[in-house]
């Protein structure tokens, strides 16, 4: 390698970093976690089975609109009724183009993956370097289209969450651990949703007078504020995703029973 | 409490160099600047260093601590295990001069290539004005202290040499924030940005952020917001219609 820090007149010293520090922990849990979720969500995402427990839907499913949907299940009705495969294929494009796009995950999948940088002031390994400049990766600057396309999703999570004030007949004024479970997940898809820096400028950031727009001010200082915490929020809610959907799992299955609170 | 601190020291020139083991006596509470300006004035007169405030100010002393860029006046000696080896090597991106100095020319030549600040006439009084809430935004870009510790770690020519010419670097791209976000301002420096300046080069992996003595968020309130100020010009087909139905938005694009 003769370019970067060994190109020919920077100081010569040997080794891609001197770093001592376990710089390589971070983007290994976060290759690890990653992909543990990708192989999750891509099992469930296909076996198109067991994602419905009445009154919860799973939110890789939701909404449902495929040919396959359970009953139950669709409640916005079919119109994808001509889509032979699993239903979550339809809807799960959104959310993963969504995270796909996002300023954090691609710091993170950039890092952790693509290696490019592994950590700061650590070579990376590849002897070119474009950025997002080509395509494929302009496209990341569609991140707002997402954003806007994943906050409709969430307006149905959040609609799913009032079902499941149902018990499995579809009778109000219910309440279980399954409940609790998708309500905690999509607070924090909010909280991640709302918090993006697409979102930030959306609301507010793109403006050059602040003082001329007051109210989109001081929304831009709320969302300010939710952006400093997002990539927490990116963790939070992609475990608690995973786990709502393993708990409508395992109630499909039977391997285990709800939890009623009234 | 004085102790004996083991150093390894890059010594060396643009012809080739080494890091160098020294055994330096410091004092409890002396930062990693210090223990060079003692190694210097007692075993090795000739070691080219460059410092000037010894407070974080001036953003001369940038180099790479146990290979971290870091500022060698603010690095505390108390961080460290006392009996370990303290490595000190020169900025690792720009062309090395003699021992830790080296040649950041690259920055002012950048700096150069920037359209600077162009105000539209003044109110009629010949004054400007601008609200405290317009003030404070560009306020935290201004701390920036022309250190280029944020430009030394950018994997982008970091790591890649050949990438120089065509990017401006991080340090660069706050400053594109923030006269974008001039309400006096009435240059359109976006398309710029994008093209010359090579903002879509950078992956937003947040190392400038990171090393940023003056704990600017370099990436999260600078390079991002400008990276979507340049999707309203480029790749938002809404804004741009928006911008020409309404007439918005006026700036002369340079
Ligand atoms: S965030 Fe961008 S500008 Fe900053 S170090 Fe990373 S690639 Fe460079
Ligand atoms: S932005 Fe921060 S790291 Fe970069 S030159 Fe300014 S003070 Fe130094
Ligand atoms: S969702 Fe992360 S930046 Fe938009
Ligand atoms: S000597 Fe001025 S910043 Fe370190």
């Amino acid at each position: 390698m003769s370019t970067g820090v060994h190109h020919g007149e920077r100081a010569r010293i040997s080794g891609r970093t001197l770093r001592e520090d376990r710089w390589w922990l971070s983007p290994l849990v976060t290759f690890v976690v990653f992909s543990a979720f990708v192989v999750y969500a891509t099992w469930r995402a296909f076996s198109g089975e067991h994602y419905y427990a009445s009154p919860y839907l799973s939110p890789f499913y939701s909404p449902c609109m495929g040919a396959q949907c359970v009953e139950g299940s669709a409640d916005f009705g079919r119109p994808f009724s001509w889509f032979p495969y699993s239903p979550a294929l339809i809807i799960l494009v959104i959310p993963l183009g969504f995270r796909m796009t996002c300023y954090y995950y691609r710091k993170a999948y950039y890092r952790a993956f693509w290696l490019s940088p592994p950590a700061c002031a650590v070579a990376e390994p590849h002897s070119k370097y474009t950025g997002e400049r080509r395509f494929p990766l302009i496209l990341q600057n569609g991140h707002r289209w997402a954003l806007i396309a994943s906050a409709l999703i969430a307006l149905v999570l959040t609609y799913d969450v009032i079902l499941a004030f149902r018990n499995a007949e579809h009778e109000w004024g219910h309440m279980g651990l399954g409940t609790l479970v998708l309500l905690v997940n999509v607070v924090l898809i909010w909280l991640y949703t709302l918090s993006c820096h697409s979102c930030r400028h959306l609301i507010g950031g793109r403006l050059r007078h602040f003082s001329k727009h007051p109210v989109r001010y001081r929304a831009w200082t709320w969302v300010s504020r939710l952006n400093r915490d997002h990539p927490k929020y990116a963790w939070l809610s992609l475990f608690s995703v995973a786990l709502a959907d393993l708990y409508v799992y395992l109630l499909s299955t039977g391997a285990i029973t709800d939890v009623r609170f009234f | 409490m004085a102790y004996d601190l083991k150093m390894r020291v890059w010594r060396g020139d643009s012809r080739g160099g080494d890091l160098t083991d020294y055994t330096v006596s410091v004092e409890e509470g002396e930062v990693v600047l210090d223990a060079i300006h003692r190694l210097q004035a007692t075993q090795a007169g000739d070691l080219a260093v460059r410092w000037n405030c010894k407070a974080g100010k001036c953003g001369s002393c940038s180099a790479e601590i146990n290979g971290r860029p870091r500022l060698m006046c603010m690095t505390r000696l108390a961080d460290f295990h006392q009996a370990e080896t303290i490595t000190v090597t020169p900025m690792r991106t720009f062309p090395v001069i003699r021992d830790l100095v080296t040649d950041v020319s690259f920055n002012y030549e950048k700096a150069e290539q920037l359209p600077s600040f162009a105000p539209g006439p003044p109110d009629a009084d010949g004054k400007r004005r601008m609200m405290q809430s317009d003030v404070e935004r560009g306020q935290e870009f201004r701390k920036c202290i022309e250190c280029f510790l944020c430009q030394d770690v950018c994997h982008v020519v970091r790591d890649h040499e050949e990438n120089k010419p065509a990017f401006a670097g991080p340090r660069f791209f706050l400053r594109y924030a923030e006269l974008d976000m001039h309400p006096l301002d009435t240059n359109d420096r976006r398309a710029l940005a994008q093209g010359a300046a090579g903002l879509g080069m950078c992956n937003i992996t947040k190392c400038c952020t990171e090393v940023c003595p003056e704990n600017i968020k370099i990436t999260d309130n600078a390079i991002i917001p400008m990276k979507e100020r340049v999707v309203d010009r480029k790749y938002d087909p809404v804004v741009w219609l928006g911008s020409k139905i309404f007439r918005r938005d006026r700036r002369e694009e340079v």
